[in-house]
This record gives C-alpha cells, structure tokens and sequence, in this order.
C-alpha cells in the first residue's frame, strides 16, 4: 500500500521539477504579445477603449486587465482576431459590425485657428497654425474622433469616407430564404432595400427596365 | 450626391442546367425498377417495407426541418432516396416497426443533427441501418425466400410484428413454403458458412434471397448505369469499388477456390452492388477530387470484401461504406489537384 | 487529361487542353452577322477619367473649355495610368461624378462633353510609318500618349504591359482573339473587317517586344474571321513571324491562361505574369488601337461594342465613341422588347448586371447584353452544397471551388487563400454547372475584395502607428526640451519662471507673422464676442445634441460669425 503512494509521489515530484526546470531553462523571449496585440488593433488612437491610443490598450489586454472587446473601430473582426491570437472565448462586441470608416471635416466658415485639435490629433493629421484656418489631411486622418471635443466652436465632424469604385467591396451573398417559390422575387417593390443585396435576382419586369 | 445602391446580381446570368432536385428526383427514378422487382421478389411485404420507411422519413426529415425553421425540405427529394434506399438493404420480413425505428434515426441521427442535406458525413439510410443491425441483430439476418407463393396475398408473418415486440419466428412458415434446401438463406450465408457457391448466373439476375432490393445485380447495374449515362452519378465511384472488390477478392480464391468466393461471385451478391450504385456514389459523402473518388471506392471494395471474408459478419458493404464517409474528407485534402501555374517546387537545374 | 496534344486545321500545330472549361451555347450569329455599324454622335460624351488599371488621370480641360476631337482631357498620373482623350469635338460642360460601368453602380468623376456635331480633330502627333526604325521606347510612348490600354476586359495600360522588364525577354506575343463568351462579336466583328489593321499592330507590338513570333489564338466558331487573318497575315508577308490557330471551341479558351496554355501548353507561374514564361497576350482590339496610335497618330477614341440578348430588337456590332451613353446603343438597336428582364455589361458569365443604361461606353466595354428572363432566368435561392464536385470538374484552374466556397461562407480570408483564392479567374463555370445554385462568384468576388481591403486597412493601420509613435517622440522631446529651459530659466533668474514661456513652448505651430499692432482695440471686442458666441452656440448644440441624442450633424454656423473669426486676430 505503502509503495504505490511512495511511487505516485516521487513521480509527481520529478515531474514537477522537471516542469519547474523547464520553464526557466526553456523561457522563450518571443514577441512580446503586446506588440502582438498592438499590430492587430486597427491604429485609429482614437481612445474609446478607455486607454490613451492604441499601444496602452494592447498593453493593457497583454496584461489581463482589458477585455478584449473594447477597440469599437476594430469590431467584431478585431475580438475575433484578439480571441484567436490570446486564446481566450469571443466575447460581445457591442457594435455587430465594425462601424464604417470616418474622415474628419472642418467647417471652415467656423475655425478660428485655436490649434485645439492639433494638439488633440494623435496622427498629427491636422495642419494648421495659431489663427489661421486649420485643415486635415483625409488620407491621414484615422477617424478617431478625438479632435471633436476640444474644438471650442464644434466646427469639426465626422463624414464616412465616400466608397470610390477602387473601394468598393462586393457584398456577401446574402442567403435567401431557401425554398421559397422561384417565381417570387424578392424585392418586389422594386426599392433597394439594406438586406436585399441578394445574387441573381432578377427585377421585376417593369420596375426596373432602362428607360430606352 | 450618394450614389443610388443597386441590387447586386452576379454573374453567370444564363440558364443552369442542373438543380439538386433534378439531380434527386433521378436517382429516385432510377430506383423505381429496383423496388418493382422488389415486390414481385417478395411480395406485399417488401411493398409495405418500402412504404414505411418512406414514410417515416419523409416525416421525420419535415418535423426536423420544421424545427429548425429550414422551411419545407422535402422539396430537393433527397429523403425519398434515403428512404427507398434503406427498404431497399432491409430484410423482405423485417418487422415493419423496426423498420420505422431505423428510417426515424437515419434521418434524424445521420442526417438531420448534422444541418439537413449537404452537412451530413455519412450515408444516413446506412446510418439507419446500422443502428438496426446493432439493436435487432436477429430480426435483420434473418432471411425469406424469394418468390415465396402467395407472396402478393399474404405478408412474411414477421413484417406485421406489433411495436417493441419480438418478431414472429419465420422458421416454420418458410418450413411450410417447401423451398429448396438453399433458398431460403443468402448466397453469402451459403458461401460463407456452408461453402455452398450457388451459380453466378443466378445471383446476378437475382433470383435468390437477400435483402429486399439488393438481389439483382443486373437491375442495379443497369439502373446505375443509366445515372451515370444522365451523369447525375460519377461512374468513377462504383466502377472503382467493384474493382477494389473483385481486385480483392481474386488472390484469395485464387490460392483457394473451395474456401473463398470468386470475384465474380462477391461482386454480384449481397450489398456490394447495390451500395456501389447507389450508397458509395452519395455525392455528400465522397470525397470531391477524382482522384480521391477512385481511392475512396476502392477502399470500400476492399474492405467489403476483408469484412466478408475475415469478418463475423456475413456481409460487409454498409460499415465499408460507412468508414469510407467517415474518411472521405480526409481523402479529399489528401488528393487537392495541383492548381493551374502552381509553383513547383524549386528543382535545381544542373 | 491535360498532356492530350491534338492537331487543329491543316497546320498541324499541336495544341493543348486546359482543365475543365464548358462546352456552351455561343449565340454568335445574333449579332454576327451584319458589319459593325458606325453609331451617330450623341449630342453629350460623358468620360470616365479612369478607363485603366492604375491612378485615375486628372482632368487637364476646365469647365467651359472647348475641346477637339483626340485633345487630351485627362493627364496621366504616375507609371501605372493612361490618359483620356475628348472622343468628339465641343465644350466641356462639367467634370463631376457620373454613374460609371462598375457592378457597383458608383459613380466616378467624369469629363462630360456637349458635343457640337462638327467632330473637328484636334492637331494629332505625326504618324510613324517607319515604326521599324523607331526605338521600342518612342513607340510605347506614343501608345501611352494615346491612351490604350488592354481592350480585352482588363484594361491594364498597354505601354506597361509591354515593357516587361530586361530579365524576362518576351518570345511569344500571343493575340487573343478567342472571345470565348457567348453573344459577344465585337472582336470577331473587328477581326473580319480590319484584319491588316490588327496585323500591323501585332507587327508593331513584335518590334516593340523585339519578339520572335506571334501567335494568333481564334475558336473554330469563327471561321470567317480565321480566313480573314490568315489572308491579312500573307497579305502582309508575314507567314514566319505571325501564325493564326484555330483552337477548339471551349469556354474559357479566351482567358489569359487558358489560351497560353492551349496555345503553348505552358502555364504561367500562380501569382505571376505571362512574361515571367517569356510570353504577352494581347487582345485583338488593343493590336487595332496600337495600330491606329502608330500609323495614323489616333489615340483611343472608339472601339467596336456588341449589342445583344434578345431583349433588344436588332442585336449587332457598333463603332461607337468612348463616352457614348449605353442608352444610345441599345436606342440604335432598335431599343428594348417588353420581355428584356436583365441588363448586363460584359459577357453573360463574367458581366454584372446594372440597373440603368445611363452609363457610358469605356475603352474595356466590349458588350451590352439586354437579357430576357428566358435567356438569364433567375436562379431561385441558393441551396445547399451537395457536395457533388461538379464545380471542380468543371475549373479552368484546377481550383477547388467548393472548398473556396465553404471558407468564403465562413468569411474565413486565410483559410480561403490557402485553397488559393486568388488564382481564381472568375469565369463562372463552376457557379454555372451548381445543381444548388450557389452563387459561387459572388462568394469568391466577395472575399477577394475583402481580403483586399483589409490589407489596405492594415497598410493604413501601420502608418498611422508610424505617425503617432512619431508624434509622440516629438512630444517627449519637446517636453524634455521644456524642461531643460525652464531649469536654465531657473538658474538664470528664478522669479521669472512664469507659466507663459511653458504654453509657448508646448505650442508646436510655426509663428505665422503676428501682427498684432495693427489691431485696434474695438476689432478685438468685435472678434472675442464672435469667439464667445460661437462658443456658445457650440455649447448649445451639445447639449442639444445630448438631450435628443440625434447623431445628426449640427447646422453650419452663421457665415458672418465665421468670416469675422477667420478675418482677424484672436489670442
């Protein structure tokens, strides 16, 4: 009786120090994950996480004290890509899908030049001097947003970027409702409608005809 | 000014030329003159048989897609197939409540806890039929006559056994039908167990006992072909596994043709032919490059011929089948055809 | 299947198979059958500024200018780019966006012509009949300066296209003149009527490629058009340098790989170009334009379009302006029948379907399709894959479709690369031949796309991280900077540390010359109420904002507030 015992617990002690040995012997010094998690995060700086940019965030979920659903830019697709890379269960996101890219515009009728936002930029996207008209330049501005509040006469907003043909996506097929009657279209009124961009539809016969 | 959103149509925009029930509703089709030459084998009881699991299936295929709000499902045919297709490997006497057990669990077991048509791995008539096999072992090896008289006036006294019953035994009343010494068992039995070959002629024109739908191995044949000449079916499939079959079977007999079968005779008897036709060339089941195709069909034949000749079991087909579902994805990733202009690897010239 | 070599016509040439590929019912003699008609001008050219593959061109006319037929109204920006050319003569009216051919339905920015009937030529660069001794590089900046790009459907820029570089030597230029597509005969059409012209492209094309032969890749179902340049090519003496094959008619043929591969029973490396195997293929209609630039100084101002379906009344071939409304086609093929269901730009298995044809007709435009629901009958809904493998029989790529699609389903994008998605050609066999009707394409076009953009937003992930680790450097080091100064300041004179010097320090804008002299002291009451009303104003709408919660953006304050803040000085 007493041998067996003896037996198991000199094993699990070997083990143990081997497994002991082994995470000092055998430490990897990879990429630490925060860089990881950094390279991930879509960059807007934009702070909706509740960190100061995108690097303090990563830092934050490499140490366990941010969920990983709190980068609203990076959406759904983001807390996939975070959960696949740290192992962790998906978690809700809030937004379902990644809102759309925004680009900031200055109501130039109303800047008066207090260089607010340009200290507020964190991708220095603005250009601008002390009383002079500031403007932003669309190709660097990510969209953050940050640069709304501290302007004192609110005459910057957000646009959506405008979709050009070179952006443009193709939609994901949209799966109908199987089985329902060939026959029936499935935009009859002839209005587009959000969830109606389905393939291989055919119009209805009149509503949609080119005028010749 | 926002451009107007349009309906997305893709293309191509011409006509298709197949659909899925097409494709189902022949298969169907060509199992038609099977079932015929079913009941005039066996009578009433075959008919009964095939209705019921027909039946069955259809309505557990319907309750289950209800359930999981796909909508009306019975539309693509598939589950008619499954259903006429497990008649088709049961017994002519099987107890008709059994049989409804085994048509309720293919469908809902092999079929529709996976995601209805397309998502399942196996074969769902043989996913029935093995779960029979496993809870009846007796009911389904137990084996009538064919062509027993009075067969379209009276059932096989164990077709109509009450539910959660045991079966009638048949012993006496095929007794009483003053047969042959071998006909009431099949070809297989006889071979296996006896060492008794009956004629290949006779096995391939299926004038012999078996399962309901699964003697002639003409009619099957020439039902199969006629899918593969629609090319609803890939040829490829059967022709290989009664190659892996026969192919199998050959150095056996060869070393001893008194103890094992002749090729000609595995082919034509049992199971073999009716799965090769009509169970080993699912489409959901098999793996999807012809390469694959052809192995997936020749490890069924083989094994089928393995399982009968080293096996406990007198027959092998369904569990053949029903491994080579099991791996055909396997199969599949194992033979991805080489994509046009891929790079080969770097080959050093000297 | 794929090393079967069978000869074709009495040349004896061995030819190959690709994989796959759809035997399909071509509806060539719609349209065929007529010469292509010469459209008549329409009284407005509406010009896309992006016909090609690359940087859109930047207008170069303005509003209210008056052009001339061939003048550039469009620059080319960057190696990658091709520029516009004014298809007619008269006054540009304006240059916004106009709805385009894309499956979009987008529009993009447009040069719009109201044209004024005369067609009058602008002065065109001399013609180079003696291209033999003209340098490769004079000749491909003539093709350049005359906007052509590849007319086959792709639409690269032709001058790039034909320079493939010094490691890669092009042997072969191929010509595809395979026009695989059912109903399409605009290159049948073209090769019918100006074969010598299209020779002498390719004549010119082999000079500039300093290549050793061509080959001409016609199907059989376009006899006429085989005979037509066979005579061209001995016409022009040119039987050692120029070989036209007849190759079996066998959807795709007409895809870039696919005619290699029949043609030369090669196959272009995957994620490579033609040129890396020493060959170029180019369409018939880009030979004729090439032709036209060098011979006669045209740049690329029409081309042949195909008209067809039976949802039009007269289906043929036009020579039609680039620029000319698709309506004015269709109105010249004597317009709609009641049962035209669909409209499609392009070939009826690569195409997209638009919803209007107020769009104009571009140099890669080869065909408008008015469809009846006979013809392009809706599919139904999608059902599920069963599994059948027909899609992969049936790829010219020897892909495997019905993998791609369950990982396109998935919205899995590495997965869906691993089956190498990008090798697809969408020719939409396998989408064809689905008993389940999947919309295959779209699944793939869909995740190509994507993959697309999320590169793009990874590229611009990184920048921006490059900038703001910039700006935050440049923040530390301003800092430190401050606080090094404010030290000396303390050292030099400790009660002077005043919080002013720090915000002046902190401030990163160059000074813009202050002058604040010249200011008097009402103009700077008048600016700090302007500054303090709209500060109120903004408070307002915020809280405005906050309490109905509208995500709408605010109106636009007063113009008067706003110049007087931006015409003085504040502090």
């Amino acid at each position: 009786m007493l041998i067996p015992i003896a037996a198991i617990a000199a094993l699990a002690s070997l083990f143990g120090l081997l497994l002991g040995y082994s995470a000092i012997r055998f430490r990897v010094e990879g990429d630490p994950i925060a860089d990881q998690i950094d390279a991930l995060l879509p960059q807007s700086q934009c702070g909706q996480c509740g960190y100061p940019g995108c690097r303090p965030y990563a830092e934050a979920v490499a140490a366990g004290e941010a969920e990983i659903n709190g980068c609203a830019p990076g959406g759904e697709a983001t807390m996939l890509a975070l959960a696949d890379l740290l192992g962790r269960e998906p978690v809700e996101v809030d937004a379902q899908a990644a809102p759309p890219a925004m680009v900031a515009i200055v109501d130039e009728q109303a800047c008066i030049g207090c260089t607010k936002c340009l200290q507020a930029c964190p991708v220095d996207a603005i250009v601008g001097a002390a009383k002079q008209l500031h403007g932003i330049i669309a190709s660097e501005c990510t969209g953050c947003g940050l640069c709304i509040d501290p302007c004192p006469v609110d005459c910057i907003h957000l646009e959506p970027v405008p979709e050009t043909t070179a952006t443009w996506k193709w939609p994901y097929p949209v799966p109908r409702p199987t089985r329902q009657p060939v026959n029936q279209s499935a935009n009859p009124s002839g209005q587009w409608q959000p969830q109606a961009a389905v393939p291989d539809v055919g119009p209805p016969d009149d509503a949609h005809r080119p005028a010749a | 000014m926002p451009a107007k959103p349009i309906e997305i149509r893709t293309s191509p925009h011409l006509k298709r030329a197949m659909s899925v029930d097409r494709i189902m509703r022949s298969v169907v089709i060509a199992l038609l003159p099977i079932c015929a030459f079913s009941i005039y084998q066996f009578g009433l009881s075959a008919l009964l048989l095939i209705l019921t699991t027909t039946a069955v299936a259809m309505a557990t295929e319907w309750l289950f897609a209800r359930l999981s709000g796909q909508g009306n499902t019975l539309t693509d045919w598939s589950v008619v197939i499954t259903g006429i297709l497990l008649a088709l490997t049961l017994p002519p006497g099987f107890p008709l409540w059994m049989a409804a057990v085994a048509a309720f669990v293919g469908v809902a077991l092999g079929k529709a806890l996976f995601g209805g048509l397309g998502f399942n791995v196996m074969n769902a008539a043989l996913v029935g039929r093995a779960f029979v096999q496993a809870a009846f072992p007796v009911a389904i090896t137990t084996w009538t006559p064919a062509f027993a008289p009075g067969r379209f006036t009276e059932v096989i006294p164990s077709t109509l056994t009450m539910p959660f019953m045991q079966p009638v035994p048949v012993a006496d009343w095929i007794a009483g039908l003053q047969l042959d010494a071998w006909s009431g068992a099949t070809p297989l039995a006889l071979q296996k167990f006896q060492q008794i070959e009956p004629p290949v002629t006779e096995v391939f024109t299926g004038m012999i006992a078996g399962s309901a739908g699964e003697t002639s191995a003409l009619l099957i044949l020439l039902c199969g072909l006629w899918l593969a000449f629609k090319r609803v079916l890939d040829w490829r499939i059967p022709v290989a596994v009664m190659a892996g079959a026969a192919l199998t079977a050959l150095p056996f007999w060869l070393l001893d043709s008194s103890a094992n079968p002749s090729p000609g005779f595995v082919l034509f008897t049992g199971g073999l032919m009716l799965g090769a036709w009509f169970m080993a060339s699912d489409l959901v089941g098999s793996p999807v490059t012809v390469s694959g195709m052809v192995i997936y069909g020749v490890f069924i034949g083989a094994l089928t011929v393995i399982i009968r000749l080293f096996g406990g079991l007198v027959e092998g087909v369904m569990y053949a089948i029903l491994l080579a579902n099991a791996a055909a994805p396997l199969i599949s990733s194992w033979t991805q055809p080489k994509v046009y202009g891929a790079v080969k690897q770097s080959r050093k010239v000297k | 299947m794929n090393f079967i070599p069978f000869h074709a016509g009495s040349r004896q040439r061995k030819l190959w198979q690709f994989h796959g590929g759809l035997h399909l019912p071509d509806e060539k003699t719609l349209s065929n059958t007529e010469p292509a008609a010469p459209l008549p001008l329409p009284s407005q050219l509406v010009i896309p500024l992006q016909q090609h593959i690359g940087t859109p061109a930047r207008a170069c006319v303005a509003v209210g200018d008056r052009v001339r037929t061939g003048q550039v109204i469009g620059e080319p920006q960057g190696p990658v780019s091709a520029p516009v050319h004014a298809s007619t003569s008269g006054v540009v009216t304006a240059i916004e966006p106009r709805a385009v051919p894309h499956p979009s339905g987008l529009q993009a920015p447009c040069v719009i012509i109201d044209a004024d009937g005369l067609d009058q030529w602008a002065e065109l660069p001399p013609p180079i009949p003696a291209f033999k001794q003209t340098a490769a590089d004079d000749l491909r900046q003539r093709i350049r300066q005359s906007g052509i790009v590849g007319m086959g459907g792709a639409s690269f820029p032709a001058d790039v296209k034909l320079a493939p570089g010094g490691e890669h030597p092009v042997e072969t230029l191929i010509i595809n003149g395979a026009e695989c597509e059912p109903y399409i005969t605009c290159d049948d059409r073209l090769m019918r009527e100006h074969a010598a012209d299209i020779i002498d492209g390719v004549h010119i094309m082999l000079h500039i490629l300093d290549a050793r032969r061509c080959l001409v890749g016609i199907e059989d179902n376009k006899p006429e058009a085989i005979a037509a340049m066979r005579q061209a090519v001995s016409a022009a003496g040119l039987e050692r340098l120029i070989e036209v094959v007849c190759i079996p008619t066998l959807y795709p043929s007409g895809g870039e790989k696919q005619l290699i591969r029949i043609l030369t029973g090669k196959e272009v490396p995957s994620h490579d170009i033609p040129a890396r195997i020493g060959l170029l293929v180019q369409n018939v209609g880009t030979a004729m334009a090439v032709a036209d630039a060098v011979l006669r100084g045209r740049p690329l101002i029409e081309r042949l379009v195909t008209v067809s379906g039976r949802g039009v009344a007269h289906p043929r071939n036009f020579r039609v302006r680039i620029g000319t409304p698709a309506a004015a086609l269709v109105a010249a093929s004597g317009g709609y029948r009641p049962d035209q269901a669909r409209l499609v730009i392009g070939g009826p298995m690569m195409g997209y379907a638009v919803e209007s044809d107020a769009i104009p007709v571009t140099k890669s435009l080869n065909c408008v399709l008015a469809l009846t629901s006979a013809e392009s009958p809706d599919p139904g809904p999608a059902q599920p894959c069963i599994r059948c493998g027909r899609c992969a029989e049936v790829c010219p790529a020897r892909l495997l479709p019905q993998q791609l699609y369950w990982h396109a389903r998935a919205k899995d994008l590495d997965k869906v690369q691993d089956y190498n998605l990008f090798d697809c050609i969408e020719c939409g066999c396998c989408a064809l031949v689905c008993p389940s009707h999947i919309p295959l394409v779209q699944y793939y076009r869909y995740a190509k796309t994507e993959s697309w953009a999320r590169e793009r937003e990874k590229q611009a992930a990184e920048h921006a991280r490059q900038r703001h680790a910039a700006r935050e450097a440049r923040l530390q080091r301003l800092e430190r900077e401050r606080q090094a100064r404010l030290r000396q300041k303390k050292a030099a004179a400790p009660a002077k540390a005043t919080a002013a010097g720090a915000k002046a320090g902190a401030r990163t804008g160059a000074k813009t010359g202050a002058v604040a002299g010249t200011k008097t002291a009402s103009q700077h009451a008048d600016r700090q109420a302007a500054i303090e009303a709209a500060r109120k104003r903004a408070a307002e709408r915020r809280q405005a904002k906050a309490a109905t919660a509208d995500p709408a953006a605010s109106p636009p304050p007063t113009a008067n507030a706003g110049q007087e803040t931006n015409a003085g000085e504040t502090r």
